[in-house]
């Protein structure tokens, strides 16, 4: 990766507030064209880092570089990028086309430009209709669309969007996902785009930054962070996971040998390197077969099933005591076990990791 | 049902229907009593004959408004002139009314502002502050205000002693005594409207407007200022509409060259030397003409939010 390629560049960026630090020293490059998600529960840093990008937060230390030009003094009204709100802070008092033109006209477009490029930009979100119309007169799927529409027009070097999907509607929010990313598509600029919904995350982003405690845990492709998580927190922040207590013996090549509960041995993929000891595998319950008792690497008996339309949830207890969960889809060749049956639960030996803790 | 069951006006509506009537009662009174019955009585008054120990004859005429706009009468022989001396009284009013309330708002606005932006918990403390004042009467502070500023009062002792000055300022009867009177009387009127409005003001379109490339004044002017503004223009009438018909900081701080409507008003019912009708002419011509700007002010309003 060139340095011409990174649209935006973090280095080292720690934002403290007193004596509490927000984020310690975050460092992150997002490419050009890249749909970039920041991932994390509540008050992991993700947004403050946003804030600091658009320039709303001073940085207590780092850079901020946008296509290699140090942003990290400027004010926001000077930093060519647009931020898509929470709330979607629309002017109240102006109409979409003057909310939409708002930014062009202050960046020094003509009024005819801006006009023709409010056109273009409402087109685009399918608004084309609604320009006379103040935003209270819109529903809320339709002033999220006015606020991507006001944030791209001026053509930012990089959009920001702060849960821009929070606000809305289950059915709504999986319709506008589509949409978001066809739009990074067609506007062929980088989107920073904060969530604490891992399933936003996995189904838009090119890349991932999985946060918490104000640093980040892990980057990488959707399937990346989710396959080959590398510690416990993004194991488990990022959908179902099995947490497994497991005896290592030895880690050698990125491969751990290890005995799972109930003593069976057992061979997968490790997320670093370490010693022999006790370790946590991660299981997706997706990524484990059901067996006749026995045959299996692991033992359990079921404690109880949850119907949950595309697949059924089995909950089990592995002879130790430990509980954990399994998905079996949904099919009619699918054979669910009765509550308290003893079945044997095979592990896919690419879908168990060994984590780093 | 009832037919106007159909109107979906909402539960509510239809829960008090049928006592709706009796229930308005209370209210329609108020208004009767202390808002329509004082009214009429002044418009009536002012077409009445004046009685020379106060008081009125039940004579029907216009004299009180010839006297108010024409020098020589209007049902006199020779040909009318117009009388200036009331309708400059009535200007100076406005003029007066208008400096005190430009001043409270740009003293007024920074302040709600301060206030509003302050913590959750300590912004009770500031409106405390500000209102602790006019728990005293307003004639007391007017006159606290008149020692304050003449020229053996502190102020001037102040700054002749520490030699900035010369001589006194000479600030006493003048029209700029008048306005800072008028400005401290009604000063909070027009800070608590404005800090309604800014504690309510989403500091999000602020950011949203420095993200679009708007400096911190452009943002005051074109996002801030429109929002706030139905809070801005309740102080003005609140400060604006009592400063018209003032007579104390006028009486008191100005003297005979600042002559308002209020003390106008105010003499013609004082004593035996009024003139009742002339009085009431006056007043109601003040309450027509601030009818009237708040008519404009209420049709320009529907037409903009109409678009």
């Amino acid at each position: 990766m060139t340095s011409a390629e990174i649209a935006v560049d973090i280095e080292g960026v720690i934002k403290r507030y007193g004596s509490f630090t927000a984020l310690h020293g975050v460092s992150l490059g997002i490419c050009e064209n890249e749909f970039f998600t920041l991932l994390g529960p509540s008050g992991c840093g993700k947004t403050t880092l946003l804030r600091c990008i658009a320039g709303f937060e001073e940085v207590s230390g780092g850079t901020i570089r946008l296509k290699g030009e140090d942003i990290t003094g400027l004010p926001p009204h000077k930093r060519p990028v647009n931020t898509v709100f929470q709330q979607y802070a629309l002017f109240p008092h102006m109409t979409v086309a003057e909310n939409v033109m708002f930014g062009m006209l202050r960046s020094g477009w003509s009024k005819s430009d801006a006009a023709q490029r409010a056109n273009q930009v409402l087109e685009m979100v399918q608004l084309g209709g609604y320009a006379a119309r103040k935003p209270a007169q819109l529903s809320g799927g339709q002033q999220q669309r006015v606020a991507l529409a006001r944030a791209l027009a001026p053509r930012p070097a990089v959009l920001l969007l702060d849960e821009p999907l929070s606000a809305l509607d289950l059915k709504l929010r999986q319709a506008v996902r589509v949409e978001l990313k066809s739009l990074q598509r067609e506007t062929g600029i980088a989107f920073i785009f904060v969530t604490h919904d891992q399933e936003e995350a996995l189904t838009m982003s090119d890349r991932i930054a999985v946060m918490s405690d104000g640093e980040v845990q892990q980057i990488g492709s959707p399937p990346e962070i989710y396959e080959s998580p590398v510690n416990r927190f993004v194991a488990d922040f990022i959908g179902e996971t099995n947490l497994l207590d497991v005896d290592v013996h030895a880690v050698s090549d990125g491969m751990a040998t290890l005995s799972l509960p109930g003593g069976h041995g057992f061979s997968c993929p490790a997320a670093a390197v370490r010693g022999a000891g006790k370790g946590h595998l991660s299981v997706r319950p997706e990524r484990i077969a059901l067996c006749p008792a026995g045959s299996g690497d692991l033992d359990a008996t079921v404690t109880g099933r949850v119907y949950l339309g595309t697949d059924i949830q089995l909950h089990v207890r592995l002879t130790d005591d430990e509980a954990m969960t399994v998905r079996l889809q949904n099919s009619e060749t699918t054979i669910v076990p009765e509550e308290g049956a003893a079945v044997g639960l095979k592990l896919e030996v690419g879908a168990a990791r060994l984590l780093a803790d | 049902m009832a037919a106007g069951a159909t109107t979906s006006g909402g539960t509510v509506s239809n829960i008090y229907k049928g006592n709706s009537a009796k229930l308005m009662l209370p209210a329609w009174a108020m208004v009767g009593f202390f808002l329509l019955a004082p009214v009429m009585m002044m418009v009536v008054y002012s077409f009445l004959t004046k009685e020379f120990r106060g008081g009125v004859i039940w004579d029907f005429t216009l004299a009180a408004y010839d006297q108010f706009f024409f020098d020589r009468g209007l049902f006199g022989d020779e040909p009318p002139s117009i009388e200036w001396t009331y309708i400059g009284i009535f200007w100076r009013s406005i003029w007066q009314a208008g400096v005190a309330t430009i001043a409270c708002l740009l003293i007024g606005f920074p302040t709600a502002w301060f206030i509003a932006t302050r913590r959750p918990s300590t912004r009770s403390a500031w409106l405390f502050m500000i209102t602790i004042p006019y728990w005293v009467n307003l004639l007391i502070r007017t006159v606290s205000m008149k020692f304050l500023i003449r020229d053996t009062g502190p102020l001037n002792e102040f700054l002749l002693w520490t030699g900035t000055v010369s001589e006194p300022l000479g600030l006493i009867n003048t029209n700029f005594a008048v306005q800072l009177g008028l400005f401290y009387s009604y000063l909070p009127f027009m800070v608590l409207p404005i800090y309604a409005a800014v504690e309510r003001y989403d500091f999000s379109l602020s950011e949203a407007a420095a993200d679009l490339y708007s400096s911190i004044w452009t943002t005051l002017w074109l996002v801030i200022l429109p929002v706030v503004k139905p809070g801005i223009v309740a102080g003005c009438i609140l400060v604006f509409v009592p400063s018209l018909g003032a007579f104390l900081a006028p009486d008191l701080l100005g003297g005979a060259k600042t002559f308002m409507i209020g003390s106008l008003i105010e003499e013609q019912f004082k004593g035996s030397a009024g003139n009742w009708p002339f009085g009431a002419a006056a007043s109601t011509i003040l309450l027509s003409i601030v009818m009237a700007v708040l008519l404009i002010y209420a049709r320009n309003q529907n037409k903009g939010s109409e678009r």
